[in-house]
């Protein structure tokens, strides 16, 4: 098992370097540090001295993978590739344009964000898979049916609509909840309310005809059948045969999302005015600032081969038919 | 007056889908198998429903892909000059919505603007007043005169006037179908007539002749209240919300349709080669779906766009007109979501293929020699056609959703493009005002989420027909 995971990690770091080039390469070899200076100072106010003076402030004055006018250790390091990519493996992302330590920002985000996804995630789980089991439990019956229906409904509306209309309907027309904001402690909870309850809501149509397929599928299993046979009560075939079975995919589809959560909703946060990483990111997009883009992609890639590796490490322990050797 | 056709970029990719579409259909015709499986999507009642939606959607948005530059009023003797403006059949249709243009917001149906103004009321002694009062729009219920008094039987007139031409026409559709069925089963008119009612007929025509109904009807409404009135109201700048609903179709047809055409060949060809020839090749590419796959979809496009913005805001020699700058952003838009989303349907074919190569028709073609070009070809890309036909159709309406996300965010189209996304973002700040202006959003929403629902119907239909365990 250690071994495994061992390996798992190991094979995450060449992985991490193809994001990292790939990030690179978009940022700095499809377009210039050149062509970033000009978009960055606006039309106006460039000159050849201006775009000389943004690069060196920034860093991005030095060639792009080879100093050859450098001493003998600087030929590597002191490129952008190096200085601008490299470091990141050591947590270090650099500056963002408003002079801002981006690790830095980054873990007091990671609060509010973590604030807003955790509940969304644990509570919008229980409420799809319970109302699956549910549309499960009637399967064939018109309540099934008309689950079924609202579910295709649920899902065709865009996200944006469950955001703009909640804030109008719970804000501004029931004035129950605050339209944006954010605060500390016990305060928090007035603004967390909405944007969780529209997490939950926006993403009941998809999940839960997911996990209804997969109580069906379950529910056609032959032990299934023996279950019945021995005179158990459909009650207890669903709860104590069916659910318990049907959790190891739905448990390991869901796990792997669990260590995205830190990087927030980047709707959700910017609808609602919250300062975390969604809104963090949606910013740096609005405003150009590439290196906060290209901390977050990093960031994001790492979390999802953490979850890949949990995903794995989640079957062992959930299913004891499969062993890694 | 002569025009200059112009085609841009995204018409090609919409006309070569057009002409892939027929010899897809023609293809499948002759196969068999596959004919079965369209044939069972033809019983379907829900599908076909959603696919008479669909095609419906699809016309405005193939109308609206014909472009063209107008010429401008020459002087004799000069040679002809044509506008820097590109427009398209569906601008030339709605040529009175595009043009009759309001000073701001108006309400649907509204005959006065939506916000007060300095008035010079003229009094009958001839004097002028000054004083605050809703403006009479120029173009909402203009024919009407000063007797404003008479819109609601003006509206409800023309409405009535307009669903019995509707009607009228169903009638001819339903006959039509009738005799068809008649024709095709050998039984007496009104023995296909009961027949195509009861759903007793091979295709569900009872169910397409329903949603026709309603389209017609509500076709017909529109087009008679639009002569007249601005039916969904007008936005900031005075425009009408109808014809930008009609024009966002296009924006979203193209999204939906261009990037599953970028990512099918790449998805179809790396997945059936890593599964089939496993090794060293199938190393490389499971490890370059897995490095694009680790990057969360928002921000790789994020940075993607952010990155193709630079490029062309700093080289504008590019583009002649302003519509052909926003036409190719509309396309690298879409290279770069197909580009990103490939790798979920290459894993599944990647599955596939492994299982496929080791069957007995795959081992015994490889005993005798065939080559492995041939069998990729002839052998696993037809047995692998269902899993790819269900992908098709099943992203087709995440990606309609995904595009007015990304136009919030700011990534999306471009900002002089009419998309569902664009016109969502300009009016979200205007729920706050007093009184709302909900026109624009509501008709953004209702309309986008009718095509997703119909996309969504005609996916279900699609793999209960052609998924295999299913069956």
């Amino acid at each position: 098992m250690l071994a495994y995971i061992v390996r798992r990690l190991l094979y995450a770091i060449p992985i991490l370097i193809g994001v990292n080039l790939l990030t690179f390469a978009l940022f700095f070899v499809v377009n210039t540090p050149d062509d970033m200076a000009r978009m960055q100072l606006g039309v106006k106010r460039v000159t050849p001295e201006a775009i000389a003076k943004w690069k060196a402030e920034r860093g991005y004055d030095k060639p792009l993978f080879v100093n050859t006018g450098a001493a003998a250790g600087g030929v590597v390091t002191e490129t952008i590739f190096f200085e601008k990519s490299a470091r990141m493996f050591a947590g270090d992302f650099g500056r963002a344009e408003d002079g801002r330590d981006i690790a830095r920002e980054i873990r007091t985000r990671m609060v509010p964000s973590l604030a807003i996804a955790l509940p969304t995630f644990v509570l919008g789980l229980f409420v799809t898979v319970s109302f699956a089991l549910l549309l499960a439990f009637f399967r064939a019956t018109p309540l099934d049916f008309w689950g079924v229906v609202l579910c295709v409904a649920m899902m065709s509306i865009s996200g944006l609509f469950y955001i703009i209309g909640g804030q109008y309907l719970f804000a501004k027309v029931f004035r129950l909840v605050p339209i944006s904001g954010f605060g500390d402690g016990a305060d928090a909870l007035r603004f967390l309310v909405l944007p969780v309850l529209i997490g939950i809501v926006s993403g009941i149509g998809s999940s839960t005809r997911w996990y209804r397929t997969i109580f069906l599928e379950e529910i056609n299993k032959d032990y299934v059948r023996t279950a019945r046979a021995k005179g158990l009560s459909e009650t207890a075939v669903m709860f104590g045969h069916v659910l318990r079975n049907a959790l190891i995919p739905i448990l390991t589809g869901v796990v792997v999302v669990i260590p995205l959560l830190f990087m927030g909703s980047l709707l959700t946060e910017s609808f609602f005015g919250i300062p975390g990483l969604g809104s963090y990111t949606i910013d740096a997009i609005n405003a150009q600032d590439f290196a906060v883009v290209r901390a977050m992609v990093f960031i994001g890639s790492l979390l999802y081969i953490v979850g890949l590796i949990l995903t794995d490490i989640s079957y062992t322990l959930v299913d004891p038919r499969i062993r890694f050797e | 007056m002569s025009i200059q056709p112009v085609l841009l970029w995204s018409d090609l990719f919409i006309w070569l889908l057009v002409a892939a579409g027929v010899a897809g259909a023609w293809w499948s015709a002759r196969q068999p198998l596959l004919a079965a499986a369209w044939a069972r999507v033809g019983r379907s009642r829900p599908g076909m429903a959603a696919a008479t939606l669909l095609a419906v959607f699809a016309l405005v948005g193939l109308l609206d892909s014909l472009h063209y530059r107008p010429q401008l009023p020459a002087k004799e003797g000069e040679k002809p000059a044509y506008a820097i403006e590109v427009l398209s059949a569906l601008d030339a249709l709605l040529a009175p919505l595009r043009t009759r243009v309001e000073k701001t917001y108006s309400a649907p149906l509204a005959t006065r603007a939506y916000a007060k103004e300095m008035l010079d009321i003229r009094q009958p002694d001839g004097s002028v007043v000054k004083q605050r009062d809703y403006p009479r729009l120029r173009h909402g219920g203009a024919s009407l005169g000063d007797d404003e008094g008479r819109a609601g039987a003006d509206i409800a007139g023309r409405a009535l006037s307009a669903l019995a031409v509707a009607a009228l026409a169903w009638l001819a559709l339903c006959a039509g179908a009738a005799r068809r069925v008649a024709a095709g089963d050998g039984v007496a008119f009104d023995t296909a007539w009961r027949r195509l009612w009861r759903g007793d007929t091979a295709f569900a025509w009872n169910a397409v002749l329903a949603t026709l109904g309603v389209v017609l009807a509500v076709a017909a409404m529109l087009a008679g209240l639009a002569a007249e009135y601005h039916v969904f109201g007008t936005d900031k700048v005075g425009q009408d919300v109808l014809y930008q609903v009609l024009k966002s179709v296009r924006t979203a047809l193209v999204i939906g349709l261009v990037t599953t055409l970028v990512t099918l060949p790449l998805a179809v060809f790396l997945g059936i080669v890593a599964g089939y020839f496993r090794g060293w090749l199938d190393d490389l590419i499971q490890y370059l779906y897995t490095t694009l796959n680790s990057i969360p979809g928002v921000l790789l496009i994020a940075a993607a766009v952010l990155m193709m913005q630079v490029l062309i805001d700093t080289h504008p020699q590019w583009f002649a007109t302003a519509a052909e700058r926003a036409d190719l952003r509309l396309l690298a838009l879409c290279f770069i979501l197909g580009l990103t989303s490939w790798t979920g349907l290459a894993r599944l074919l990647r599955g596939e293929a492994l299982k496929l190569r080791e069957l007995e028709y795959v081992q015994a073609a490889q005993a005798f020699g065939v080559s492995d070009l041939r069998i990729l070809g002839r052998h696993l890309l037809p047995n692998l056609m269902h899993i790819v036909i269900i992908a098709l159709v099943m992203d087709f309406s995440g990606l309609v959703l995904a595009e007015a996300v990304l136009s919030y965010v700011g990534i999306g189209v471009d900002p002089t493009m009419i998309s569902f996304g664009t016109m969502i973002n300009n009016a979200r700040m205007e729920l706050g005002r007093e009184p709302v202006v909900w026109w624009s959003l509501t008709a953004a929403f209702t309309f986008m989420f009718v095509l997703v629902l119909a996309a969504n119907l005609l996916a279900d239909a699609v793999r209960d027909a052609f998924d295999p365990r299913l069956a």
